[in-house]
């Protein structure tokens, strides 16, 4: 068994709202991608489900930052994310998963994972 | 060098907190401490008794835990009655045995006093004082109708709460001609009897119960010397309290010809090696049955116990503020005006249930005593007057008048002087109070813990904390207003950089002023400001990442990530053929649909991307958006006024509806309320809103600054039978006053309430234009009025906007997995998944 990862096109640049974040489909599940353009990098990502409430909503939340990391948060509990690390600031033993997200040229691309099974010799 | 032993007979609130005191002293080393007590349980808190019918269990009300007892060394024999006292051997006796000692404290409390009257050993009569009495009532009250208290005082009435909160039909015999003779004179009384037969208690004076017989209708029958009688199924006998003084009475101890253990100044009883404090003792001829003063007792006698020489017990002030079956009691000092050449003077609402009385000296400058019904927020300012001798105001009765009459503002912590008692159950004075600040305590939970302040009866709780909040900030430890890290401002002042520098984005805003990115606090606040200023559509690209979700999405996030749709119903008026397409809206998408408290229809459980759809549909049968996300106005709630109904005297459906109209859209610190009611039946409740509008003969009333929630606030009248024009100019002026001057989420109330001058200030600025800001707040709200769009029309319209409301921007046809439904009377409702 071996994992392999994918550069997906996920959306372009159009798609993006500005200080804000938007939710795409992955093979994965949800994932908010948000696009900071005050910030270096400009792009991340996190899965859009919020760990609190099991709803997928991470993508509708306010960004910001504290203490100079980047955040969002959660808008059904207010709880905070680290948009770097996924961490939530209010409980660190709770973190939600992070993703690569690339632009290339009007492309985003974000990277995923897929688990195959390999074929087993006859 | 062997242990001396002191022993301790009583385990009630009193006794406890001798220990307390006690072994926190230097001499307890010295000594090993016995503690009998009669009852099975360890001390406590009688002051809650009733409590207990109420969900309190023992351990809910002890005053200590075993614990605390074996950590200090204390040997605590529950159960065991002291049945002689031997004080030439120094020693009492028990059914277990003789126990020596070398210091002997009484703290045996009272017990409840039955009148001689014939039949009271009856099955079902009861007393009010342990919680084994209470189990027994308890038990008695499950198969009964109605039950009696006998005796209509402090503790009557409390027992009667108690029989009422077991479902009893409760009654109160009292003797006297009123309730609560001893602390409250004819109109007080009148006024307490009013209230409480209102709420369901019937009081019965001056009877006095000549027999108990078996009833006919009920378990028991009372007969009254007046030939009426009353039946029942229980008597609860509250008819005061006597000094349980028996085994000092019988080892040979003064006591006094009434009853009680004769103590002098340290404490003492007539023999040096035994103490008695509490209900037991008897001072200056005067039995003290409140805990505050056992508490003095028990602090004075620890003091001499520990070789303090000066300590001394000089009475106590018999004060009480209580909440008797939720109606507001006070007492204060020389309350029937006993003192030669004291003058009354007396407040008397009978509309609103308030009366007040002080009595002053003869030359008007002290405050003896005061008597309050139905309403104690001028308690701790008359005893303040009270306790201190502060000198009183020129007009003194402004303290006892209504603040709309000329009433004057509550005596504030700074007029204090240090030596202002603030809690009396454990003697705490501002001056410690300020000492425990000045020693390191920050905020309020610290101060209580370090002082004990407020962990009695909790009558002080609110002078406390404004003493607190004021001393903190004069240290300069004030609560820091700025909005947060981004921002060393507070709301009001970037309010003020925004408009006069005419800034129109959060990102100017933010470069030019504050630092960083913002965050979830400043954003939405900035949003709301510009809001006001501006009035740009709030989707605008610049605006987007600043909402809270609720106003990106311009609706509201329910738990499964779904949304919920409220339409502007102006007024709550609609006609039929709207209302089935609100139907037709809900049955198409499978809403889940509920009427709200605002006199509108919340449709449940749209998905993001159906939000523009449904939208478009409601658009076009005539609806806007209700603003149910935003902190903005949100409805105008009314009665139906006099169009159709018998009293009404205006048309409160139209002012509703005028008033919705014009306000709708204006972004605000936090959502405003309005109702208008058009008679002063006020079914449209308007006195529990931020605005409410209430109908006169000659035009309308106008109440401010009230909510519902978590504290409910009435509103203050603010200004009377104004023209449908002057009430829209003077709602207009003070709306723009606070949208402008309130901080973040702040409620109209608790922003009048942090004004300074309050009431009169704001009066002052919008009626009389003290400022003479008047004419930028009205063109202000022209200005919005004017500029006003349906968000949603907007929104619809256009296609970037609605680029937003994708549930995911990859795969427009996916739904998302997690939100699942089931369906619950008739209607779907969310399932989700556990995390």
């Amino acid at each position: 068994m071996k994992t392999r990862t994918f550069w997906n096109t996920i959306c372009t640049v159009d798609d993006l709202v500005p200080e804000s974040g938007i939710a795409v489909w992955t093979e994965e599940g949800p994932v908010a991608v948000f696009y900071l353009p005050h910030r270096l990098p400009a792009l991340v990502a996190i899965s859009h489900k919020d760990p609190f409430s099991g709803a997928n909503v991470l993508a509708r939340g306010i960004t910001g930052d504290l203490g100079g990391e980047p955040i969002v948060a959660s808008p059904l509990y207010k709880q905070h994310f680290n948009l770097k690390t996924g961490v939530c600031l209010e409980d660190e033993s709770v973190r939600v998963k992070t993703y690569s997200v690339l632009l290339d040229g009007n492309r985003i691309l974000l990277e995923t994972r897929e688990t195959q099974q390999e074929a087993v010799a006859a | 060098m062997s242990n001396k032993t002191l022993i301790v007979i009583g385990n009630g609130m009193v006794g406890h907190h001798f220990l307390e005191q006690f072994v926190a002293s230097p001499a307890a080393s010295g000594y090993d401490i016995l503690v009998f007590g009669e009852e099975k349980q360890r001390a406590y808190d009688r002051v809650h008794l009733s409590e207990y019918f109420t969900g309190s269990t023992h351990s809910d009300l002890a005053m200590g835990t075993a614990d605390w007892y074996s950590e200090h060394g204390i040997q605590l024999r529950l159960h065991e009655q002291v049945t002689a006292l031997n004080p030439d051997q120094r020693s009492v006796t028990t059914p277990k045995g003789d126990y020596g000692y070398d210091e002997l404290v009484l703290a045996t409390g009272s017990f409840p006093f039955v009148p001689p009257i014939e039949g009271r050993e009856h099955p079902h009569c009861f007393v009010y004082r342990t919680l084994e009495d209470l189990d027994a009532i308890r038990h008695s009250a499950q198969k009964g109708k109605s039950g009696v208290v006998v005796g209509g005082g402090l503790l009557g009435l409390e027992a009667a709460n108690a029989l009422k909160s077991l479902g009893l039909q409760a009654h109160v015999v009292e003797f006297a001609p009123r309730l609560m003779p001893v602390q409250l004179d004819t109109d007080g009384g009148a006024l307490l009897r009013h209230k409480i037969e209102e709420l369901g208690v019937q009081v019965h004076t001056e009877k006095a119960t000549t027999s108990i017989v078996e009833g006919e209708n009920a378990r028991i029958r009372m007969n009254f010397s007046d030939d009426s009688h009353l039946e029942t199924d229980l008597i609860v006998f509250s008819a005061g309290i006597r000094p349980q003084d028996t085994l000092a009475r019988a080892s040979g101890l003064s006591v006094g010809e009434r009853g009680g253990i004769v103590v002098n100044d340290q404490c003492t009883t007539s023999d040096p090696h035994i103490h008695a404090i509490g209900e037991c003792a008897l001072w200056n001829q005067k039995i003290f049955g409140l805990v505050a003063p056992g508490y003095t007792m028990a602090r004075t006698l620890a003091a001499i116990l520990n070789g303090d020489r000066d300590a001394a017990f000089t009475g106590a002030d018999m004060s009480t503020k209580l909440k008797l079956l939720g109606v507001d009691v006070g007492s204060i000092g020389d309350a029937h005006g006993q003192t030669p050449g004291a003058r009354n003077i007396r407040f008397n609402d009978e509309q609103a249930g308030h009366y007040r009385r002080m009595v002053v000296s003869e030359d008007g400058k002290t405050l003896l005593g005061a008597i309050l019904v139905g309403d104690n927020s001028h308690y701790d300012s008359l005893l303040q007057y009270a306790l201190n001798g502060i000198t009183l105001p020129h007009n003194p009765e402004t303290l006892i008048l209504p603040e709309n009459q000329g009433g004057a503002p509550a005596l504030g912590p700074d007029a204090l002087p240090e030596t202002a008692s603030i809690c009396s159950c454990h003697n705490v004075t501002k001056g410690d109070i300020c000492c425990a600040i000045d020693a390191g305590c920050v905020d309020l939970p610290s101060v209580k813990a370090e002082t004990k302040a407020s962990t009695g009866c909790g009558g002080c709780t609110s002078l406390l904390k404004n003493l607190v909040d004021n001393e903190l900030e004069k240290r300069g430890v004030a609560v820091n207003k700025d909005l947060c890290e981004h921002f060393p401002y507070s709301r009001q002042e970037l309010f003020h950089l925004v408009k006069v520098n005419g800034i129109r984005t959060f990102r100017t805003l933010i470069s030019q002023h504050g630092k960083g990115q913002g965050c979830d606090i400043c954003k939405p606040a900035v949003g709301s400001i510009l809001a006001t200023c501006w009035n740009e559509h709030i989707l605008a690209t610049d605006h987007v990442p600043l909402q809270d979700t609720n106003d990106t999405f311009m609706a509201n996030m329910q738990k499964n990530g779904t949304y919920s749709i409220v339409p502007r119903i102006p007024g709550g008026e609609i006609t039929p053929d709207k209302l089935i397409v609100l139907g037709e809206v809900a049955k198409e998408y499978d809403l889940y649909t509920k009427i709200t408290g605002g006199q509108r229809v919340d449709l449940f459980g749209a998905t993001l991307s159906e939000l523009p759809e449904i939208w478009e549909k409601l658009i076009a049968a005539g609806f806007e958006t209700g603003h149910a996300y935003g902190k903005s106005l949100r409805t105008v709630k009314s009665c139906v006024g006099n169009t159709w109904c018998r009293y009404g005297v205006q048309d409160s459906v139209g002012m509703a509806i005028v008033l919705e109209n014009r306000y709708k859209g204006l972004r605000a610190p936090h959502k405003v309320k309005m109702a208008v009611s058009g008679c002063t039946r006020e079914c449209a409740e308007a006195q529990s809103k931020d605005f409410g509008v209430i109908a006169t003969e000659n035009g309308w009333n106008l109440y401010v600054c009230g909510n519902g929630g978590m504290r409910p606030r009435h509103a203050d009248l603010f200004a009377t039978d104004l023209s449908d024009e002057a009430l829209i100019r003077t709602i207009d002026r003070v709306v723009m006053f606070y949208v402008r001057t309130a901080d973040r989420l702040q409620r109209t109330s608790v922003w009048m309430e942090n004004l300074e001058g309050g009431l009169d200030y704001l009066k002052q600025v919008v009626l009389e234009d003290s400022l003479s800001i008047c004419a930028e707040l009205e063109e202000h709200m022209n200005s919005i009025a004017d500029t006003y769009q349906c968000e949603w029309k907007t929104a619809v319209e256009d296609p970037e906007k609605r680029k937003r409301f994708r549930e995911f921007v990859n795969l427009p046809e996916q739904k998302d997995p997690v939100q699942q439904w089931t369906t619950e009377r008739g209607q779907r409702r969310p399932v989700l998944e556990s995390v």
